[in-house]
């Protein structure tokens, strides 16, 4: 029923229905949670896993075929998109260490919090805190300044990954340093 | 899911409805690959009226070793392409990338002992490199114009596993150029002959598994 009904908006679509693909996108969201669930445990992955999905349903799906069953076009997605992230954050950790004191300078706390280095000091560790994708989209388009088609070259990201990410983490980025 | 993230999925979902556009269903993987091989045989056939030395074919498929070789090249050269088209789609098994494979391994065979015995017929002048180097860069000339076709048509689906759509593509190109080869060959093959006509079609799929990988990885 379900599957019928799912199968029928992405038709729709295809051909152009914004008001059955926004409502479609919508009631998917549960179902490809549920399969990034299975491989990773943090939320924040879970949803990054699941806006990566919705972004390559998106650019894939012209390669939907209504005769074929929709749960598994969309399963085989989020399975791969949850495996690419697993892969990204081997990769990641196999040449990177996380360290709260790398943004100090002196052992003393008091010390690093001297004139303007302390709000520099406060975002170096917020973003320090960020999860992995949005940390990476802070560093290259914000801190490196490099445009968004190199930061994709850089990343290996799609460019609307990274904007997705680079608006995720300013806003995370704020709320953190307003509420200190 | 924290407000803050359910807002921002919602904002996205906003932001991808809005740019809905219709798009137009890609036709079915298999009718896609037939048309690709179909223009493919077309530009050979009339390479191969041109300008192949077919009495000479003849006499060599006479052999029926090598008959089945050629088969076999063929065979793997149409498969690999077919599982490309159906592997560039999300919701296909993996299991189709074996589809090339006992094609594939019946034409190792042929080729290992056509080579072995053209080693115990003529001792060590069966090491003698003959025309090779021209057979390679048939092979890699041939497979460049074809494997750019293949990737702009496999390029469409936007696969989500790059990877092993570009090998089997190459592999797919590198086969029907061995193939195509065949109608060219108008000498006695040396042990080193055969054995380039695989290190060749070795060499199409790393190099071009590697350039398509990166290329559709880019999307």
């Amino acid at each position: 029923m379900k599957e019928q009904r799912w199968s029928r908006l992405m038709a729709a679509a295809q051909e152009g229905d914004r008001a059955a693909y926004d409502r479609l996108l919508r009631e998917t969201v549960p179902f490809i949670r549920a399969i990034a669930a299975r491989r990773h445990s943090s939320e924040d992955r879970i949803d990054d896993v699941v806006q990566d999905v919705l972004l390559t349903v998106h650019r894939v799906r012209h390669t939907y075929d209504p005769e074929r069953p929709f749960e598994r076009w969309l399963a085989a997605i989020a399975e791969r998109r949850s495996i690419d992230l697993l892969r990204r954050r081997a990769r990641r950790a196999a040449v990177e260490t996380s360290d709260q004191r790398t943004y100090e300078t002196f052992p003393d706390a008091g010390a690093n919090r001297e004139g303007e280095t302390l709000a520099r000091d406060e975002l170096s560790r917020a973003i320090a805190t960020l999860p992995p994708g949005q940390r990476e989209a802070i560093e290259l388009l914000k801190l490196r300044e490099l445009s968004l088609k190199e930061a994709a070259r850089t990343s290996g990201r799609s460019i609307a990954a990274l904007k997705v990410n680079v608006h995720r983490a300013i806003k995370a980025l704020k709320a953190r340093l307003e509420g200190r | 899911m924290t407000e803050r993230t359910r807002k921002s999925t919602e904002r996205l979902i906003e932001h991808l409805a809005s740019e809905a556009v219709p798009v137009r269903r890609l036709p079915a993987p298999a009718l896609r690959a037939s048309l690709f091989l179909l223009s493919a045989a077309a530009l050979a056939a009339l390479g191969i009226l041109l300008f192949a030395k077919l009495p000479m074919f003849e006499r060599r498929i006479a052999d029926p070793k090598l008959a089945i070789e050629v088969a076999a090249t063929l065979a793997t050269g149409i498969l690999a392409v077919l599982a490309a088209f159906e592997l560039s789609l999300p919701d296909r098994s993996a299991r189709w990338a074996l589809l090339p494979v006992p094609t594939l391994v019946l034409w190792i065979a042929c080729s290992g002992y056509s080579c072995w015995r053209h080693l115990v017929v003529h001792g060590p002048d069966g090491w003698a490199i003959g025309e090779s180097a021209q057979c390679f860069r048939f092979i890699l000339v041939l497979s460049l114009p074809l494997g750019a076709a293949l990737l702009l048509l496999l390029r469409r689906a936007r696969p989500i596993a790059p990877v092993r759509v570009a090998a089997l593509g190459a592999l797919g190109v590198a086969a029907l150029a061995a193939f195509v080869l065949q109608f060219f060959h108008p000498f006695d093959v040396t042990f080193m002959d055969l054995a380039i006509h695989l290190v060749a079609v070795g060499l199409v799929v790393l190099v071009a598994s590697g350039v398509e990988a990166l290329a559709l990885r880019r999307d």
